[in-house]
């Protein structure tokens, strides 16, 4: 196990060396004339001149040594001072970061509790109307855009009994239960319009498994149809599923910044939406850096536990 | 002897568009309706300009904010435009968007699934370790990001998307390529000498094919579901065109409480064309390439 933790590792390094050099090569896409922007927008920025934003960006230097230096100070956790508020990136991010996580967190486990159980009963029943039911509504929850639902739920509920969904952020160690009343609806579409990929999945994994011998010995053998389904079939089918969390780490933190928008939750993506409009550079890539190394590891962890579960991977 | 080997086709053979639909509404009905509902779509927004009853920016304050009625079939929004003219070049400005970026994102795929695949070894191993990265990120955050460094616009919309799918969908053509690559005909035309070139062209990207057609089927609905994500946070094709993203977005989410039917119609809109064109792209899928059966 421990060699096989050493090797997912090792294949990381490449990896990140090209996430990083994603984020620094398109911070360098910034052209000039977008410094006079920030230069005329910030408050921060209005009282320097052009060359120590320049400086600050670290465009003042040949183009490698600007890398080198840039990932120097990333490894070390200093992404910079926002160019709004002065206010350190790292800094920002540490206080948006667990938000986000929590509000894909709630999503995830929405996504599980939707997608497992119909998942498995599509398959058991496959080609009953049933089935029929639980793919139309994952074809069409993947085709419906999830900043729509929100949208909705925003506005139909107040039209009609005058409900509105709370959009007030409460930190979680103030007010746990006004935090998760504020996160749940969030958590809940995002969750929503995750389950459609796992219950596709789920229903695919399990119809391979139910098709297997020892399936067939256990029922042959007589064990109930719940048994069979919970401790053969299930246990085996989970596998694949347990990856597809983690490819779906990405539609978590990228549907994030959709919600997170809409229900007003100071998170990550609301962090880099605002940075965006504000023209916040190095915040930008800050946010822009962390989204990537965070999927990273979620798929590190995802490879991790995928060996535990299976023993068989640990020796390829 | 060649004469003896001969034998004539037993049906009259039918013109391969007209055989394939034939073959798509009797083995995959819902993927032809599908199909035709897209169609309804692209047309609608070819012929926008002569179906729209109004301007797309023509304000009449007379009528704002009116319900659906026989004069405005989808009502009007708060500046007294008419929301059924905005929805159809709505759909004009979608479909330009997709076909154009599902297109680059085609032939962005293509080159380098065909490169990675074909050549394999250090090159592969390389371009492959940059996917990773690439896809590492989420599609949306990227997005934000390159767009807040190359600015809104119709062009590096459409750049940016073709791209971000382009580098995506790579994997599943070097897949096809990689076992494609190994066939018969492919080492024959290596043993007589066959310029790389040559191979590439007349041996692997014609047999790569099928699964080309069904991603760039499968990438219209994920373009326009993102370029509409994206017209909704303020990053897409700049006002004052009526993407369906930014009509539900903006100060027009304000007026939303009062005239509701401004909240349905360019939701409803996406969501249908969506729906549309993925179980268009399954069938085609299904038809085409075996292998991808099943498969995301």
């Amino acid at each position: 196990m421990q060699a096989y933790i050493a090797r997912r590792l090792l294949a990381l390094v490449p990896t990140l060396l090209f996430v990083s050099l994603i984020v620094f090569v398109s911070m360098r896409l910034i052209p000039g004339d977008v410094i006079d922007l920030m230069l005329a927008q910030n408050d921060i920025a209005t009282g320097q001149d052009r060359a120590r934003i320049e400086a600050a960006l670290g465009l003042d230097q040949p183009v490698y040594i600007q890398y080198f230096e840039w990932l120097g100070n990333v490894v070390r956790g200093d992404f910079g001072r926002s160019l709004w508020n002065n206010v350190p990136v790292s800094e920002q991010l540490l206080a948006s970061m667990p938000i986000t996580f929590e509000l894909g967190f709630l999503a995830l486990i929405v996504a599980l509790t939707v997608a497992l159980p119909i998942g498995v009963y599509s398959a058991v029943r496959q080609d009953t109307a049933g089935d029929y039911i639980a793919r139309s509504f994952s074809l069409v929850m993947l085709a419906v855009p999830g900043f729509w639902l929100g949208t909705l739920v925003m506005v139909f509920p107040s039209v009609w009994w005058r409900w509105a969904p709370e959009l007030e952020y409460t930190p979680f160690l103030e007010d746990p239960i006004r935090n998760v009343k504020h996160l749940i609806v969030p958590a809940i579409l995002l969750g929503l319009s995750m389950s459609a990929v796992t219950m596709r999945m789920t229903r695919t994994m399990m119809l391979e498994v139910l098709r297997q011998d020892y399936i067939r010995t256990a029922r042959a053998k007589g064990v109930g149809e719940v048994l069979l389904i919970v401790r053969h079939a299930l246990r085996n089918g989970l596998i694949p599923v347990v990856t597809l969390i983690g490819l779906q780490a990405p539609l978590l933190i990228g549907g994030a910044v959709i919600f997170e928008q809409i229900f007003v939750v100071p998170g990550m993506g609301l962090l880099l939406l605002e940075a965006v409009f504000q023209r916040d550079y190095p915040v930008v890539s800050g946010v822009f850096l962390v989204a990537g190394a965070t999927i990273l590891l979620i798929n590190l962890l995802v490879d991790l536990s995928y060996g535990w579960l299976d023993p068989k991977v640990r020796h390829q | 002897m060649s004469e003896a080997i001969y034998a004539p086709p037993l049906t009259p053979l039918r013109p391969a568009p007209v055989a394939f639909a034939i073959r798509l509404i009797r083995e995959k009905p819902l993927g032809a309706i599908g199909g035709a509902v897209f169609l309804v779509f692209l047309l609608c927004g070819i012929f926008a300009d002569f179906l729209a009853p109004y301007g797309v920016n023509e304000t009449n304050m007379q009528h704002r904010l009116e319900s659906p009625s026989w004069d405005f079939p989808l009502g009007t929004d708060h500046l007294g435009r008419d929301v059924l003219s905005r929805i159809l070049i709505g759909a004009q400005l979608s479909m330009i968007v997709a076909f154009l970026a599902a297109g680059i994102a085609t032939v962005v795929s293509l080159a380098i699934g065909v490169v990675s695949g074909y050549f394999g070894g250090k090159t592969d191993m390389v371009v492959q370790r940059g996917v990773d990265a690439w896809m590492t990120f989420p599609d949306l955050v990227l997005l934000i990001v390159i767009i807040s460094v190359v600015g809104p616009g119709v062009v590096q919309i459409v750049v940016v998307l073709g791209l971000l799918y382009g580098i995506a969908g790579s994997r599943i053509v070097r897949g096809a390529v990689i076992s494609i690559k190994e066939n018969m005909y492919t080492h024959a035309a290596q043993s007589i000498g066959a310029r790389t070139w040559h191979i590439l062209i007349r041996h692997i990207v014609p047999n790569v094919m099928p699964v080309v057609i069904v991603l760039f089927t499968t990438r219209i609905g994920a373009v326009i579901l993102t370029e509409a994500g994206l017209s909704f946070l303020g990053l897409g094709v700049p006002p004052p065109a009526p993407t369906w993203g930014s009509m539900l977005s903006g100060t027009g989410r304000t007026y939303m409480y009062l005239g509701s039917w401004l909240a349905l119609a360019p939701g409803l809109c996406l969501t249908i064309v969506v729906y549309a064109i993925n179980v268009y792209g399954d069938a085609l899928r299904d038809l085409l390439d075996p292998r991808m059966r099943g498969s995301q």
